[in-house]
């Protein structure tokens, strides 16, 4: 199977390099040479590495929020047929279009303080830039997340509303005892993909901030960056992104457990 | 086609189904909202988030057709008031077809590279049972979950050993393989759904399995293959890490790229800048205006449910 093949070459295989370069010290033009943990002693000691890690969760948590509550509701409403839902689920949509560089760049030229639409330096403060990612990126992605909410309200079945109705439940008791749980699935769905997602908020972070102020928008990618591509120090580099594999698993691991998306099989529940 | 084009991990590669066909509901096409009432809450929210997504797009539609010089003394939300096509014009010359084209290329060669790759696989994982097929399909589950940034320096050895450094093979080729867990998912839910009496029917007549794949499976799976077809697209038309590592010259350089250099390159002229971005988007805002269904519905398959 040559697609195995291909894919383990380009992207497994680099997986166990990274590994293995984490043990090396390489400047990306001779070859590697084995330094054995020190570049694991360095991540360690690494004050940055620790802000990074943090700042990198607390991005991430940021996001889900921002993202799922906002997708989740316009989804919801949006799974309604009317006509002008239909033209305002088209518009919603656009900005999903653009690259992430190009929208990057868009909010680069918007809140820049001598020409934007705020006159105030806002990514020169640490917490105005790290919310300025956030909401750069909902703006990129809610738009699909809300497609995919829309997607999964309109799985669900017309006749739970008719009996809720019958019930005497109002709109809102509605949304609680049966869209939301309806939906745990889309939810799962929709925050592996935003987790995932969350860390290629790298070009977000290298056009907007530049990890700046100071290193107060450094997520981990961005610190691996600069170790690799910028300080030529490649060995930590790889330490980095390893780690970075490993926050990685890990977060959906601690997902996969919480939501029971093993599981996955009562999805009819209430039928 | 929403419903099962991911597959479930826990119900992966079992020979049963563990949903019977019949119990999926399907939506009538016309259904109306469980609540006739109008809901206002919601309707000004969606109207607050219109705002929010239109005002970006809006400033910077009416800034990229103002002079720098008015730009930078007016406000971007008030519309220009001598608009001028010349930041469209400055970028157009600055090699604006060049990078067009070579990012047509790369989406091009990624979509081909994945269709070629993971429909066979996917119809292999799906119709074969053996040890092997269950092991690659497992590759590409947790295939998913490793970040692109994680393995770019390797990536980046590796394509220096492979004499490819500054080429758009470079870019093409780890776009490619990054795109294809996903594909695979989505193309093995696809297939999966493909009764077995027809592949029994076939192979009654006589059909190679082959033949199988191009007579059956494809035509039955085109949901699927739009919604790789879609994605991978879309993975090309974004990538910005691989181009920013692996390329240097402006031989190779994509749009994404182009973008990011315009930023030193136009330098305080931020009207040009942003002409750029409006123009990047030109490309896929047509296919979008074109192909709304096929591309909105193909996005719901990503996410699946």
């Amino acid at each position: 199977m040559p697609g195995v093949l291909f894919f383990a070459f380009f992207a497994v295989v680099p997986m166990g390099l990274a590994f293995y370069l984490s043990f090396t010290s390489w400047d990306g033009l001779g070859d590697p040479t084995p330094v054995g943990l020190d570049n694991w002693r360095k991540l360690i000691d690494d004050d940055r590495m620790v802000q990074s890690l943090w700042l990198t969760v607390l991005l991430t948590a940021a996001s889900w929020v921002f993202q799922t509550v906002i997708a989740l509701l316009l989804g919801v409403w949006a799974a309604g047929r009317q006509r002008n839902r239909a033209v305002l689920s088209a518009i919603f949509f656009v900005p999903f279009l653009l690259s992430s560089t190009a929208i990057a760049l868009l909010f680069y030229a918007l809140l820049d303080p001598n020409f934007g639409i705020i006159r105030e330096n806002i990514l020169g403060s640490s917490s105005g830039a790290f919310l300025a990612i956030v909401f750069v990126g909902g703006w990129q992605f809610i738009p699909f997340h809300t497609l995919i909410y829309q997607g999964g309200a309109r799985q669900i079945p017309e006749v739970l509303y008719q009996a809720a109705a019958i019930d005497g439940a109002g709109r809102y008791r509605q949304f609680f005892s049966i869209t939301l749980p309806q939906l745990r699935h889309t939810v799962t769905t929709s925050t592996v993909l935003m987790v995932v997602g969350s860390l290629t908020y790298f070009e977000t972070v290298l056009i907007l901030t530049k990890g700046g102020p100071g290193t107060d928008t450094a997520i981990l990618p961005y610190l691996m960056y600069e170790a690799g591509f910028k300080s030529y120090d490649f060995g930590y580099a790889s330490a980095i992104a390893s780690f970075l594999v490993l926050v990685a698993t890990g977060l959906s691991l601690i997902l996969v457990r919480l939501t029971g998306f093993g599981g996955m099989r009562s999805t009819r529940e209430g039928m | 086609m929403s419903r099962d084009t991911l597959p479930r991990p826990g119900s992966r590669l079992r020979p049963e189904k563990t949903e019977e066909p019949a119990t999926r509901t399907q939506p009538s096409p016309r259904r109306q909202h469980w609540t006739k009432r109008p809901n206002p809450l919601a309707g000004l929210g969606s109207v607050i988030w219109l705002a929010i997504v239109i005002v970006p797009i809006y400033a910077m539609l009416s800034a990229s057709l103002t002079s720098q010089d008015k730009a930078l003394t007016g406000n971007p939300l008030n519309p220009p008031t001598s608009p001028t096509l010349d930041n469209y014009n400055l970028v157009l010359h600055s090699g604006f077809g060049h990078l067009l084209s070579n990012t047509a290329i790369v989406a091009v060669a990624v979509v081909a590279i994945v269709l070629g790759l993971s429909v066979p696989l996917a119809y292999v994982a799906v119709r074969t049972r053996n040890r092997w097929s269950g092991l690659a399909f497992r590759l590409f589950l947790l295939g998913v979950a490793i970040p692109a940034q994680a393995v770019v320096v390797p990536l980046y050895l590796l394509i220096a050993k492979l004499d490819l450094y500054d080429s758009l093979l470079a870019v093409i080729l780890p776009t490619a393989a990054f795109a294809m867990p996903v594909s695979v998912l989505v193309l093995v839910g696809t297939l999966r759904d493909v009764s077995e009496e027809l592949y029994e029917a076939m192979a009654l007549d006589g059909a190679s399995p082959q033949r199988m794949l191009f007579q059956l499976a494809i035509p039955m799976a085109k949901g699927g293959i739009s919604t790789v077809v879609i994605y991978a697209a879309l993975q090309a038309w974004n990538g910005f890490l691989f181009p920013l590592i692996f390329t240097q010259s402006d031989e190779p350089r994509v749009l994404t790229l182009g973008l990011f250099n315009y930023v030193s390159q136009f330098g305080v002229n931020i009207p040009a800048l942003l002409a750029s971005v409006v123009l990047s988007g030109v490309p896929i805002f047509a296919v979008y205006l074109v192909a709304r269904r096929a591309l909105v519905g193909g996005l719901m398959g990503v996410g699946g449910k």
